[in-house]
């Protein structure tokens, strides 16, 4: 197992930030391309909303496709449950956001950028638009071909996921495609598109800001950076913490729980349970358990029954229906577990359960399908005794 | 440029594959077989049932074959523990979702889910069935019947009225578990924009789209010694109906559909090719008036392009998305209702039986047919014109039920009146049929000459392109026709709403450069018809197309104005061509309709 980094506290995706003149954008647009995008693949970024892919390869590949129409889209769909720190994001700093989204947008040569905003955040429209406002004036001073649109979600979990996002704002049925081929390949209208999170945006700005040598020193070999948590639950310190990744779970409970902590659920409902007899050897990040940075804690009082049916009854109505092993195997697994405990099925009946969540995790279209089963494994394999009896 | 080939290795089979080749069709080159369901040939790629799973080396999730382009190196295994173990879950899901009464299932033992769940025994029981107890099935349509309790949201249905249709009336509604197949508003299938046309039936992998079933209707009237139950079969049944009955596809098994009907128990076997015929008579002489009514009197009211309108499915279209042109389409019926309205006064009379009496039955390969014998209008006999239209489907269950030995059948003819047809009749069932019987005789009837190509065969309007044209130019005419020395006649056959739509954007925009277009709602016209036994995809349509055409070659006559009954119906009962009494009977008019 990796070292452990210790708990540490970090302040720089609020930090200070030299406000409304886009000044990084400014010095970025000086720069060579490819010495951009060495400088993200150098940073070891990786992809904040979950999923947790380079963003500099990203970026390369959207790069190195031909033609002169591409596309930067940010993810503002902010929807799995227990995460909300896109919302401070976009609340406190969008211009480190928007000058991340412009400094792609140069990189891979898009003139046209999106922000798909969840439908729950139209309250933000008015700041938004206005800093987006001031963000054009800049980028017509310096001479800088970019327009920033912004584009309402429509409340579907799913459109978190890439090519949903991308099907949504073409109007159609939020619903994942096919890949390949991949967006940075066939994107927003089959043109080469890059769609990252609200987070990584604010990253790559910040490696152009403090260089590549500066953000290597946060995080680990592995988790490169600080990262936004989402904390909630049993804890007496709910919110958006700034820390550094690569912690030990234990660690972090420390800080964060309330003495009692049973379990904490990393990564949102889509995400991993961890009991607490596997704090200790669990680390926070792309070695260990990543996350998109939800942390949900629970402490004895809590039933994790309740907590896999809470979840289970969110992923029954939020997939996209289309593919069956989440279609079905997302209603089978909840009216499995409900037919246990009323003893309508036979507690054996968790193995197949469980047999159905590896198919669900192998079988399902796309991110969303493959990764609902995740939480019902890992409560179901460390709770038994809370599901049958 | 020469393309670029791809090296891959299934099942430890080294070979090299096109670019873009999905892992399905690889897999097919090497003659392994991967099950689909939501897959069609004739459709997009979906990718969304997961049947179709297979393991590619280094990568931890399964890849659906249907969906995955094979790429440089990749090592693909088809039969693995993993793979098995997942179509075997994923079919179990299906099974859960779907309504398994399939001893009641009209589509039972012709069931692509059945057959995997088969294939991979699959215990009913595995997971808890998901099915409302209180399903109700949409039954408001003529044609067309909706079961949702059997759906299993492949979305094929979807696909093929979006893209081979142009249509939309089905259409993905809610997420999750409510994610449905619905209508526009979730209105019943009568409401909405549907063209009745049945396509998504033969693409349907299960019974949750079937067509409205009305054999034991026909029993009935079978049964009832006081009626007199008089049947015609469509020229594309002929070419199909053997697919049900042990025969392989393209079979011609008119003989034997014709004993089989004679022993079910029909009063009298008769030729919708008949009316085919008549069709050409009266809609070719409506074609030579309206271009007469334009060059010689100037007439500006007359449109042009005449449209056929013998497809149904096709009516129902341009009434819903162009009601401005309906001037366009031909007054002529479709030769199911000529025949209709005629066996109840002309056969009648003739054969000295009430028309009260008579019940007229038409065996089409067509789902629409159900919705046009019942349209309000069709009933100029004074009664409903057609009592039923059967599916070539339907008429396959009588002829099992009834335990007719059909593969070992002896041939027999038609019966007369209204038996006799004629090769031009027969390629009606084909894209482009409609066309070549017209050409045969209006170019006959202002020349005086066969139409210019070898053995009648006017290879420009067959095939299965999805518009074709033609131009024919006229010379050395007749006195009468002199009015047309010089013209050179355009025509266009298009098949599948799809193309419909394309033909019908250049009429409303003014382009159209034709005079006729024949066009048919179903891909490859009438012989891949909604009402034809499933499965379908292009070899099929091919293969029932040749057969058609090899019907026309077989028979003495091939031009329908040589129909010796047609000949005397005219003489001896019916009068002129267009005239009065035709008009009554064998015309019609049309219905603007919602765009919903």
């Amino acid at each position: 197992m990796a070292p452990s980094n210790g708990l540490k506290r970090v302040d720089v995706i609020f930090g200070a930030y030299a406000s409304t003149k886009y000044l990084i954008l400014q010095k970025s647009i000086r720069r060579e391309k490819q010495e951009i995008i060495q400088d993200i693949i150098d940073s070891g970024l990786r992809g904040r909303g979950g999923a947790g892919f380079p963003t500099g390869l990203k970026w390369k590949f959207a790069a190195a496709q031909p033609g002169n129409e591409k596309y930067v889209i940010c993810n503002a769909d902010e929807g799995e449950p227990g995460t909300f720190k896109d919302r401070e994001i976009l609340m406190k700093v969008p211009q480190k956001m928007i000058s991340g989204m412009a400094i792609c947008a140069y990189v891979i040569g898009a003139t046209k950028a999106f922000i798909y905003l969840r439908g729950e955040y139209q309250f933000m429209v008015p700041d938004l638009q206005k800093e987006l406002d001031n963000f054009h004036e800049q980028a017509r001073e310096m001479n800088f071909d970019l327009t920033i649109e912004l584009r309402m979600g429509s409340g579907a979990y799913v459109c978190g996921e890439e090519t949903a996002l991308i099907e949504s704002m073409e109007g159609k049925r939020g619903e994942p495609r096919n890949k390949p081929p991949f967006p940075v390949v066939e994107g927003f209208h089959g043109k080469p598109t890059v769609v990252n999170n609200v987070e990584t945006f604010v990253n790559a700005n910040m490696i152009c800001r403090i260089g590549v040598e500066e953000f290597i020193k946060l995080g680990t070999q592995d988790s490169r950076g600080s990262k936004l948590f989402s904390i909630s639950g049993d804890t007496p310190k709910a919110g958006v913490h700034e820390l550094e990744l690569g912690m030990k779970l234990s660690d972090f409970v420390a800080e964060f729980g309330d003495d009692d902590t049973k379990a904490v659920q990393v990564g949102g409902a889509a995400g991993f349970c961890v009991p607490r007899k596997k704090f200790d050897t669990t680390i926070i990040g792309f070695e260990g358990m990543p996350t998109g940075g939800s942390m949900m804690l629970f402490n004895s009082s809590r039933s994790m029954y309740h907590v896999l049916h809470n979840y289970l009854e969110f992923f029954e109505e939020e997939s996209c229906g289309q593919c069956t092993p989440c279609r079905v195997g997302c209603q089978q697994l909840l009216l499995g577990i409900e037919a246990i405990k009323k003893q309508e099925r036979p507690a054996s009946y968790l193995n197949q359960l469980l047999k159905l969540s590896e198919t669900m995790k192998i079988a399902s279209k796309c991110g969303l399908g493959q990764s609902v089963a995740n939480s019902f494994s890992s409560i179901v394999e460390n709770y038994v005794e809370e599901m049958i009896y | 440029m020469k393309k670029q080939k791809i090296n891959i290795t299934i099942d430890g089979i080294k070979l090299a594959v096109d670019e873009q080749c999905s892992i399905l069709d690889a897999a097919k080159k090497v003659n392994i077989h991967i099950p689909t369901l939501c897959h069609h040939e004739d459709l997009c790629v979906a990718g969304n049932c997961r049947i179709c799973v297979v393991e590619v080396e280094g990568q931890r999730a399964l890849s659906a074959s249907c969906a995955t382009p094979v790429a440089e190196g990749m090592v693909i295994k088809t039969n693995t523990a993993k793979v098995r173990k997942a179509r075997k879950d994923v079919a179990a899901l299906l099974v859960a979702e779907h309504n398994t009464q399939c001893t009641t299932c009209y589509r039972s033992m012709n069931c692509e889910l059945q057959e995997i769940a088969a294939e991979y025994n699959v215990d009913n029981n595995t997971y808890i069935s998901l099915v409302d107890p209180n399903y109700t099935i949409d039954r408001s349509s003529w044609s067309i019947e909706k079961d949702d309790s059997k759906c299993i949201r492949c979305q094929r249905c979807v696909r093929t009225c979006a893209e081979l249709q142009h249509v939309n009336a089905l259409t993905v509604a809610n997420k999750g578990k409510e994610m449905k197949i619905s209508t526009f508003l979730d209105l019943p299938l009568n409401e909405v924009v549907c063209t009745n046309c049945g396509q998504c039936i033969n693409r349907c992998p299960t019974g949750a789209l079937t067509e409205r079933r009305f054999y034991d209707d026909l029993w009935d009237a079978i049964d009832d010694p006081k009626k007199h139950v008089v049947m015609n079969t469509a020229p594309s049944v002929r070419v199909a109906l053997g697919e049900m009955l042990g025969f392989p596809v393209g079979t011609r098994v008119t003989g034997k559909m014709v004993t089989a009907m004679k022993k079910i128990g029909m009063d009298s076997v008769l030729d919708t090719d008949f009316a085919a015929d008549l069709t050409i008579i009266e809609e070719g002489t409506e074609l030579l008036g309206r271009l007469k009514k334009i060059l010689v009197e100037g007439n500006k009211e007359i449109k042009l392009p005449m449209l056929t309108s013998c497809s149904p499915g096709w009516i129902k279209f341009i009434e819903h998305m162009y009601p401005n042109h309906l001037g366009h389409l031909s007054t002529c019926k479709s030769p199911q209702q000529m025949f209709g309205a005629l066996a109840k006064t002309y056969y009648a009379e003739k054969m000295g039986i009430d028309p009260a009496d008579v019940v007229s039955v038409a065996i089409m390969p067509c789902a629409a047919k159900k919705f046009e014998a019942n349209r309000p209008e069709m009933n100029s006999s004074g009664y409903q014109d057609v009592d039923a239209g059967l599916t070539t489907r339907e008429l396959g269950y009588m002829i099992r039920q009834a335990g007719v030995d059909f593969l070992h059948l002896e041939d027999s003819d038609y019966d007369s009146l209204m038996g006799e047809s004629t090769g031009a009749g027969a390629i009606f069932g084909a894209t482009g049929g409609v066309m070549e019987a017209a050409l045969r005789t209006v170019y006959e009837v202002v020349t005086g000459r066969e139409v210019p190509f070898d053995n009648l065969r006017i290879m420009p309007v067959r095939g299965t392109d999805g518009i074709k044209e033609a131009s024919i130019k006229l010379e050395n005419l007749l006195d009468e026709w002199k009015f047309l020395e010089g013209v050179e006649v355009k025509v266009a056959v298009a098949h599948g709403l799809k193309n419909a739509r394309i033909i019908m954007d250049q009429v409303e925009a003014g382009t159209s450069p034709y005079h006729f277009i024949e066009v048919m709602a179903c891909p490859g016209g009438c012989i891949g018809g909604g009402g034809q036994p499933i499965p379908t995809n292009e070899e099929i349509r091919k293969k029932r197309i040749e057969a058609i055409y090899a019907e026309d070659e077989g028979m003495p006559k091939r031009k329908s104005h040589e129909n010796t009954e047609v000949q005397k119906l005219y003489k001896e009962w019916l009068g002129d061509v267009n005239g009065h009494k035709a008009h009554e009977l064998l015309h019609t008019h049309y219905t603007k309709r919602n765009r919903y």
